[in-house]
């Protein structure tokens, strides 16, 4: 039976061990492939690049000294802070939220979701505003604020205020659809084992959730560090008191001391890259507690 | 111990999920909470549980006389089971066992060894002795049931209740499982009560039978009671397969051994029909033969009636089908063994 069409097919066919269904000819897949690629090295791959090699362009003296200035110590520190103090801000308020958007029904629910998306949909620099415009010198409580001494705006707390503002949804995003489908037997099934709320709490729900929550804190702190628009909006910009490190490095960029400026930026990339890992290394966990 | 609902009332918003139900459950006994979904069988226990409260103002619950209806669950003494069993994932075998004496005061709980002592016992008890140290998603379906009951047995509960307990499980395991769980009901004799909305079933292993639907309790009996007498056209549907005939057409045709009804609906089960060859002229209810199935201990035969043009159901004895040497298209002669009727004021 062996034709000369046959052969023909079969040497068609048989080119590839097993062909798939979805598989495209070759030239398509190698061009699809070559501009993901390209695509990748100009737009994030070279720019990361550049970071460290103008951070270093004047020797690794050069990059280190730039740290002990005491603007930047300031501002790494001011940074720091920040992040220390919205962190854990979001993850009380995420897991809150979460839990009483995942465990019940009440009136209002779907306004209080779309209230926690703001942040997202909103431009950081209108988030900043937000905040001159409530505790502002012309403000609405900014008269009262000046009676008392209070400063809000153009000092630390307006920093904190603005940044928590901008992380609000990351914990809360993360937790709200991961509780939704675990449900809530197993609370109830501790609650029918005699388990009262904070051990029910402590015993079930937060071993549940924990990779989800942890993620979640990982992206959050990874904006609150990072967080640009809106800090810049309340900061004032005022040297070695309300500069963060994204603050610090546009500062020095504009004063033309590249190496400084690139050497911040460093420490924020080296920041995104640990916290890439980071964020692999809990999915993969997550991937693996599942599994088992 | 008993338990005793009383007028209970329960609505989500617009919807009545419970309106004025009654429920006795006498002590020991394995009863049946049977209905289609949405009938409101899930929320009467869940309300029995205290996962769930009924309406201000509606009715009571009552275990053993004493008035539970605002007693919050974790103190009812009730083992509750879900459906998807609810094992606390993150946890072994033996802590989810244990889970129920270890969150106890600390002048209440029993010490470690004891507590090891009840988990291997309740191991025992659901015969999985062994997997202590296994989580959850390392057992099957129908091991994780089991291990969902053991930890709702080890609070030592006056009170069982189970949410659709086989309705995960597939086919084979279901019928294994049931079967067990009335041997085990059997040797424990604790009052049991279990959601289900398989008729199959609730007829094979409950004490008692509850059947439920849009919100009201049908009709409560023995399995025997309630298949040979069904309360409503509803409870003759739901258990079992039945024939809705004309009574007028079997009249005429003399096929209708009974006295006429005045809603003139005659509730027929498929093997109260006798199937006899036709011959001119003699009783009975002329049909022709649209289709046999035989791949199971009886024949099902699918026939369409000559006068009416309506689908009878019948069941026969294989043996029967072979002595009467039907196929389809033949013409028969259908003759009642015994059929229902029921009133006209009964809504289906």
């Amino acid at each position: 039976m062996a034709s000369p069409v046959a052969n023909t097919l079969s040497s068609l066919t048989g080119s590839t061990a097993s062909p798939r269904a979805t598989q495209d000819p070759a030239w398509v897949r190698w061009t699809l492939t070559g501009v993901a690629l390209l695509f990748l090295t100009f737009f994030l791959a070279l720019p990361l690049a550049a970071v460290f090699a103008e951070a270093f362009r004047r020797g690794v003296d050069a990059y280190f000294s730039s740290f002990a200035d005491a603007d930047a110590i300031a501002s790494i520190r001011l940074t720091l802070l920040t992040a220390l103090i919205a962190v854990p801000a979001n993850l009380v308020f995420g897991i809150a939220a979460a839990w009483a958007i995942a465990k019940f029904d009440f009136r209002g629910k779907s306004v209080l979701i779309t209230l926690i998306d703001l942040p997202f949909a909103v431009s950081p620099v209108i988030s900043g505003l937000i905040y001159v415009l409530v505790f502002g010198l012309q403000g609405w409580w900014g008269a009262w604020l000046i009676e008392h001494d209070l400063k809000v705006i153009f000092a630390v707390p307006g920093i904190v205020l603005a940044t928590t503002f901008v992380t609000f949804p990351f914990v809360a995003r993360e937790l709200i659809p991961l509780m939704q489908t675990q449900g809530s037997d197993e609370e109830f099934t501790a609650i029918s084992l005699g388990a009262n709320g904070w051990q029910t709490f402590w015993h079930v729900t937060v071993p549940n959730i924990k990779w989800g929550l942890l993620y979640g804190v990982i992206l959050c702190n990874a904006r609150a560090m990072g967080e640009f628009g809106a800090v810049s909006v309340v900061s004032g910009h005022i040297r070695g008191e309300t500069n963060t490190m994204p603050l610090h490095v546009e500062i020095l960029y504009n004063e033309y001391n590249f190496v400084g400026a690139f050497a911040v930026a460093s420490l924020l990339a080296i920041l995104a890259i640990v916290t890439l890992v980071l964020k692999a290394l809990v999915e993969w966990r997550h991937a693996q507690t599942r599994g088992t | 111990m008993s338990i005793q609902a009383s007028s209970i009332r329960k609505t989500f918003g617009a919807f009545t999920a419970l309106n004025g139900v009654d429920l006795n459950v006498s002590s020991g006994k394995l009863v049946a909470l049977l209905g289609p979904s949405g009938s409101g069988k899930t929320t009467l226990l869940r309300i029995i549980a205290g996962l769930e409260f009924a309406d201000e103002g509606s009715g009571q619950i009552r275990f053993h006389g004493t008035d539970v209806t605002r007693v919050p669950a974790g103190r009812r003494k009730v083992g509750f089971v879900f459906q998807h069993y609810a094992l606390f994932r993150h946890m072994t075998i033996f802590e989810n066992i244990a889970f129920g004496l270890k969150v106890r005061p600390r002048a209440e709980r029993p010490a470690r060894g004891k507590i090891a002592e009840r988990v291997r016992f309740l191991l025992k008890l659901v015969q999985l002795e062994g997997l202590e140290r296994r989580y959850p998603s390392q057992l099957s379906g129908g091991q994780r049931q089991r291990i969902a009951l053991a930890r709702a047995l080890a609070v030592d509960p006056k009170v069982l209740l189970l949410d659709e307990p086989f309705g995960a499980l597939d086919a084979k395991v279901r019928k294994d499982l049931r079967r067990w769980l009335r041997r085990f009901h059997d040797e424990i004799h604790l009052t049991t009560v279990f959601v289900t909305h398989d008729q199959e079933e609730a007829l094979e292993i409950a004490d008692e039978v509850v059947i439920m639907n849009q919100a009201r309790v049908e009709q409560v009996g023995t399995p025997q009671e309630v298949y040979d007498r069904p309360a409503s056209p509803f409870v003759y549907q739901f258990l079992g397969n039945v024939n809705v005939l004309r009574a007028q057409a079997l009249a005429n045709a003399g096929a209708h051994p009974g006295a006429l009804e005045s809603d003139g609906r005659v509730y027929v089960r498929p093997h109260d029909i006798e199937v006899v060859p036709h011959v001119p002229g003699s009783a009975g209810m002329i049909a022709v033969l649209r289709y046999i199935h035989a791949a199971g201990p009886q024949a099902r035969l699918t026939l369409e009636q000559v006068q009416t043009r309506e689908t009878v159901e019948v069941e026969i004895a294989r043996s029967e089908l072979t002595q009467l040497a039907l196929k389809t298209g033949d013409i028969v002669n259908l003759r009642l063994r015994q059929g229902h009727s029921f009133a006209d004021d009964y809504a289906i």
